[in-house]
């Protein structure tokens, strides 16, 4: 691989410990992908951030290097944590797991990620962290990829974990993949004839097609959307999620509506065709066979201002009997919150926390058992990763069994 | 120490090291997050062709990694708790596995054909060059 003289000099150790180790991490995921040169990204999202998931181990690699004196060279935002960081005994977890979780954000922002004030969230295109299209970032969350490629148009890999991480402090990645024009035409054709309503319609369309594409970059047409959705992209980001959930998908095009297809058909010169007349079994194959719910979850991704405007408005003059939780971002909620959304929210008896993804959360042991949710995405990592039984149905029928109690 | 003849395999560098040891081969993936316990270096992969087996101080020769990018915080706890790999072979590398040998200062090398190794080989490994002795007429004894 080509390096420039700066890059070399790091990846020899003149930058400091911590920057060679970011070099070699950098580096070795370019060889590995067949990239010839690096290339400077405008900014990075980081993944492993959940205590629960990385555990001690991953908390004393994370401290290691920002005692080495790792910093952050380009805008660093960070990924959802298990809980509120300032809400958490709420939520049911124990003092010595959120001491340990707040080590973990500590450990980022000694880094200076999100200037040393990280706001943990899988949707950072909502908290300021918008590329334009074509520029070039390295983001780890596969929804928060999928969105900045397909719905921004911008140039990303599905970067993980540490490899992130060494992307911020280097303020590089490799040349490879999605950062290259020809890796962004579809390989598979999706023709939708389905009827699509809600928000929850697009994400269980999405785990139909992810199934389906693997890593393949997917073309869809027959989608009923238009630049005047006032939900247009809620629909998207919700599409995408499930896509890179259920499959390994980066990226996706919707004809005439996403930024790179608008200027006309994004196929590779051989695709495949799929089509889909039907999105119920997109629901049926992520939902367990329960007979109660003992929390609904909405926002996953985390909820956009419009959604939280959705559920206040479901939930108005109604009284929960089951936990409902909100998940966003911290600066989506206090804009809720000045909206009187919030207040709407709680006097039926929901929650809106923040920074935190329930999927990546220990759900059994704050009491957790079965789970409803308006989100693909959500019911696949709940059943899979929180490893608690999951219920995927549209907004409105999660707020019927959160008031029903769901008997 | 056998004094049979060694041949050399020139792989592909992942993580620069120079250190020799006793070959554990598989010829199926090993996935660290689940599938080696991170506090002992014994593979707990249910049917895994490992299972059972301790990794540390081995040269652990597999196909490639597989699984959760948690895995590579594996290889870390191991190598904190002084359990790790002595080096890692593999014959095409993912990055699970090679971050985790970054973070955990495991020497890697990958583009070496694994099925020419073989489980109680002598193995050094020096950057790139994988240096294997076979066992003696490819024997393990199976006294005591």
């Amino acid at each position: 691989m080509e390096l420039t003289a700066e890059e070399r000099q790091w990846l020899d150790g003149g930058g400091g410990p911590a920057l060679k180790r970011a070099m070699e991490i950098v580096v070795a995921l370019g060889t590995i992908y067949g990239a010839q040169n690096l290339i400077p990204v405008e900014s990075v999202q980081i993944s492993g951030v959940s205590y629960r998931n990385i555990g001690d181990a991953g908390l004393r690699f994370l401290r290691q290097w920002a005692d080495e004196g790792a910093q952050v060279r380009v805008p660093t935002t960070l990924n959802p944590t298990a809980m509120d960081m300032a809400r958490w005994e709420e939520q049911g977890f124990s003092a010595d797991f959120a001491d340990k979780q707040r080590q973990v954000v500590d450990a980022f922002a000694q880094m200076g990620v999100g200037e040393g004030t990280p706001l943990p969230t899988c949707t950072p295109y909502l908290i300021g962290n918008r590329p334009a299209q074509g520029t070039h970032v390295a983001w780890a969350e596969s929804s928060a990829v999928v969105f900045a490629n397909s719905v921004l148009g911008a140039r990303t890999n599905r970067e993980g974990g540490p490899g992130a991480i060494a992307a911020a402090l280097t303020g590089r990645t490799g040349a490879y993949g999605l950062h290259r024009a020809e890796n962004r035409l579809a390989t598979l054709c999706v023709e939708v004839r389905a009827g699509l309503d809600t928000i929850s319609d697009y994400s269980a369309l999405g785990a139909i097609v992810g199934c389906q594409a693997g890593q393949a970059v997917s073309y869809l047409v027959g989608l009923p959307l238009d630049a005047a959705d006032p939900l247009l992209e809620e629909k998207l980001k919700a599409l995408g999620a499930a896509m890179a959930a259920t499959g390994a998908v980066g990226l996706f095009h919707v004809a005439e509506v996403t930024p790179e297809a608008r200027a006309g058909p994004m196929l590779a010169p051989t695709y495949e065709k799929l089509v889909i007349d039907d999105v119920v079994p997109g629901y049926a194959s992520l939902s367990d066979d329960v007979e109660s719910i003992d929390l609904v979850w909405i926002g996953c991704p985390h909820a956009s201002l419009r959604e939280i405007a959705l559920v206040a408005e479901a939930l108005r003059d109604r009284m929960v009997q089951v936990p409902l939780w909100v998940t966003c971002a911290r600066p989506v909620r206090a804009i809720a919150v000045e909206q009187g959304l919030v207040s709407l929210i709680e006097a039926a008896g929901g929650r809106v926390f923040t920074d935190a993804c329930m999927g990546i959360a220990p759900l059994r042991d704050l009491g957790f058992g079965t789970v409803a949710t308006p989100s693909a995405k959500g019911a696949f990592y709940l059943r899979n990763l929180a490893h608690v039984a999951a219920r995927f149905a549209p907004l409105e029928a999660c707020i019927a069994t959160a008031v029903a109690g769901d008997r | 120490m056998s004094s049979s003849e060694s041949t050399t395999f020139i792989g592909r560098l992942i993580k620069m090291g120079v250190v020799e040891g006793e070959a554990l081969v598989s010829a199926e993936p090993i996935g660290f997050l689940g599938g080696v316990d991170g506090s002992t270096g014994v593979v707990t992969e249910r049917g895994h062709p490992l299972e059972g087996q301790c990794v540390a101080g081995k040269v652990l020769v597999f196909p490639s990694g597989k699984g959760s990018t948690v895995g590579s915080y594996v290889l870390y706890q191991l190598a904190t708790a002084g359990l790790a790999p002595a080096a890692i072979v593999n014959a095409e590398s993912e990055p699970i596995v090679a971050v985790g040998a970054i973070i955990s200062d495991i020497p890697m090398v990958d583009r070496v054909p694994v099925g020419a190794i073989h489980t109680g080989d002598h193995v050094r490994i020096e950057g790139d060059r994988v240096t294997v002795w076979g066992k003696r007429s490819g024997c393990i004894s199976s006294e005591g």
